[in-house]
């Protein structure tokens, strides 16, 4: 139904990053003297997967369902309760003291808010030149200002408005203050937490056009965490759709977009507007009924099938898994795997 | 989702209104806001018109005024440092902002109604939604707490809220984001408005809760006959609902048409280039044709056409003289000097003049 990527990554290229079976809950607990733990909110539950370098993985998923604890856990910001990440081959979880200082070098991360994740009270030149304060052994040979002048420059910023604070920049501006700083260290790994949500469409496109550059020049790959899957198709090569802490389909762009089968991942698409009101009433339209349920305490079974259309007994009791179902090529966590393109606008 | 053919305006208003012209009109309206570091022309001459059953869209980015807009409508702007320098807004005839304080909140929330983006913080949260929706009725109608309380009960259901004889008491922070939008609609269609202004109704929401709050809205329009103002940045709810379309950029409207025939065929440089910076969910263009620059500070105007600084086909007839919005064909009307080859595909960027 489309052509494929053209600036697509090398499928033999090295896995940068295997992610196996992280779990994090977070207990919640009662009582005001004696704590004790009455339950958990299971924020991500066993999330697999495999990034490629110079790939883009996209997640996509509604509020709550555990894609911004996803991100935390990859930058070691929260720490997992089991599981395994690996980077290169080497275990980022065993790691300590001046090990994982080093690492943390290679993964970096962009924030969703560029009002509030910039210091109002430092300069640019000073944001983006931090990662040299926190990690001197990195510190660019040339001298600091003249690197973080040319970073501005990368990310498309006026290198003279280096003294500048950023209320003097607009948001589009100030998410490209943001990549700057992501860029500084040389990441291998970028995790983009929906980057361009709070930007306006005409800002939008160029900051994703900004991070595609920058990826085709340096071969970085992303994690591009986003509620919006228009955005997000034109990004990713990958694509991991997730429900309340789990991942219920996984697979590449084109079979995601060209074969959605788990029934959530259908209902997201079919949710998404298209820019085109000649194709009223030609797409199948799914409305999900009621909210997702409350991840402290989760549906028995599929998690999903509260919401779903295609639920039947063998939903309640047995939890699918993330496999390759019959008639599909992707991973799909769903007892009714089918693709439906019908929810997708038609080609004209 | 099925569309509403613009229809009739409806036979009997509220008694003291004759009907006669549109629902509501606003003509040459200007607003600005007078601050310390110069005066902010938020609007600059808008002008459209809405008909009962009929749904605008008011499409724009932010600090395109579209906010003020529905503030000034409703006549909740913040004055000082907002200020009314011109125009006029016409209900049913009537000029609003001729109006005495006390006339037009009469008004407000009976005849024309609003929904805001953020439910959180437009609801009360010390105070139960029950007794928040059923306000409506005691202060307007000047009905008996119980007898409210049931009509409050009844819209919860209306709108979708599971169980309300039960909800009625809760609190807003013990209602989802979706359920807050629908608390917020309730609240706004209690005393069956003519006019509903929807300020970005869905941005802060889940797509799939969107699908669901959109559809409602629609719904509930069809069966009370009202005329919706949609306030909204995206460009896939407006082809989704809209029947009229006003794009706007830097208080002005750039170009307004009915909503089949923009997305077919734009009429202004904006709005074109708008459609191309979409990411789309049925295309996989790694690419996006973005817009560059940025939109122009309020303070400080370009002179000539406000988007002649980002517009890849501006001349100096542009930067020098302000287009007026003129029709090209119909209702159609487009701000642009050269709407006519914009609309027709003549235009060539100087670049694309070259090769």
């Amino acid at each position: 139904m489309s052509l494929p990527n053209t600036e697509s990554f090398d499928e033999n290229a090295e896995v940068v990053l295997e992610v196996e079976n992280l779990v994090k809950h977070f207990p919640v607990k009662e009582g005001l003297v004696f704590k004790r733990q009455t339950g958990a909110v299971q924020a991500v539950d066993g999330v697999s997967f495999q990034l490629r370098r110079g790939e883009t993985l996209g997640v996509v998923g509604e509020s709550g369902c555990g894609k911004s604890t996803l991100a935390k856990l990859l930058m070691r910001l929260e720490e997992p309760d089991s599981g395994s990440i690996r980077f290169r081959g080497q275990d980022f979880l065993a790691m300590r003291g001046e090990a994982l200082r080093h690492m943390r070098r290679k993964i970096q991360i962009i924030f969703q808010d560029p009002y509030t994740s910039l210091n109002p009270r430092m300069s640019v030149g000073d944001i983006v030149a931090e990662p040299f304060k926190l990690h001197p052994e990195a510190k660019p040979a040339q001298g600091v200002r003249k690197r973080v002048k040319e970073l501005l420059d990368v990310v498309g910023l006026d290198p003279d408005h280096i003294n500048r604070y950023p209320h003097q920049f607009s948001g589009g501006q100030r998410q490209r203050i943001g990549i700057a700083r992501g860029l500084a260290l040389n990441p291998d790994v970028i995790i983009c937490d929906e980057p361009v949500s709070a930007l306006d469409v005409s800002v939008q496109a160029q900051v994703m056009n900004l991070l595609k550059d920058l990826q085709n020049e340096f071969g970085m790959s992303y994690i591009f965490i986003a509620h919006d899957l228009s955005v997000v198709r034109h990004i990713s090569d990958q694509l991991a759709v997730m429900y309340l802490g789990r991942l219920v389909e996984l697979g590449t762009d084109d079979e995601l977009y060209g074969a959605p089968s788990h029934p959530y991942t259908q209902a997201l698409l079919s949710a998404v507007p298209v820019p085109d009101p000649t194709l009223r009433g030609d797409r199948e339209e799914i409305v999900l009924k009621g909210d997702p349920p409350n991840p402290a305490n989760p549906p028995s079974g599929c998690r999903f099938r509260t919401r779903c259309w295609k639920a039947t007994d063998i939903c309640v009791t047995h939890d699918p898994e993330l496999t390759v179902r019959p008639g599909v090529t992707q991973e799909v966590a769903c007892h009714h795997a089918e693709p439906n393109t019908r929810v997708l606008p038609q080609e004209v | 989702m099925t569309t509403t053919p613009p229809s009739t305006p409806p036979a009997s208003g509220p008694g003291a209104f004759a009907s006669s012209g549109p629902l509501l009109e606003v003509k040459d309206l200007h607003v600005e806001f007078r601050t310390k570091s110069g005066v902010a022309q938020a609007i600059n001459g808008l002008n459209f018109s809405l008909e009962a059953g009929e749904t605008l869209a008011i499409l724009g980015e932010s600090g395109s005024g579209k906010s003020v807009t529905a503030q000034t409508i409703m006549g909740i702007l913040d004055m000082p440092p907002g200020h009314i320098a011109g125009g006029e807004i016409r209900y049913r005839g009537q000029d609003l902002l001729a109006m005495k304080p006390e006339q037009r909140r009469l008004l407000r929330g009976v005849n024309i109604s609003m929904i805001f983006q953020d439910a959180l913080s437009s609801l009360n949260p010390v105070l139960p939604v029950g007794w928040q929706i059923a306000e409506m009725f005691r202060v307007h109608q000047k009905m008996k707490r119980k007898a409210a309380r049931e009509r409050a009960i009844g819209l919860m259901k209306r709108v979708g809220i599971p169980a309300p004889e039960q909800r009625v008491g809760d609190y807003p922070h013990q209602f989802s984001g979706g359920m807050r939008q629908r608390i917020m609609i309730a609240m706004a269609i209690a005393l069956e408005p003519d006019v509903l202004i929807a300020d970005e109704p869905t941005t802060a929401l889940d797509v799939t809760v969107q699908a669901q709050v959109m559809r409602l809205l629609k719904d509930l329009q069809t069966e009370n006959n009202m005329g919706l103002i949609l306030i909204t940045h995206d460009l896939g709810v407006v082809a989704d609902v809209a029947d009229k379309i006003a794009v706007m950029y830097a208080g002005r409207v750039m170009e307004a048409s009915d909503v089949y025939e923009i997305y077919a065929k734009p009429g202004h440089p904006y709005t074109k280039g708008l459609l191309e910076s979409l990411p789309r969910l049925d295309s996989a263009e790694t690419r996006l044709n973005a817009i560059p620059g940025l939109p122009p500070s309020l303070t400080d105007m370009p002179t000539g056409c406000p988007f002649s600084p980002r517009c890849p086909y501006a001349t100096d007839l542009c930067r020098n003289e302000l287009p007026e919005l003129l029709p090209i064909v119909g209702q159609h009307t487009s701000a642009c000097h050269y709407r006519d080859d914009i609309y027709h595909g003549r235009l060539q960027t100087p670049e694309e003049a070259q090769t």
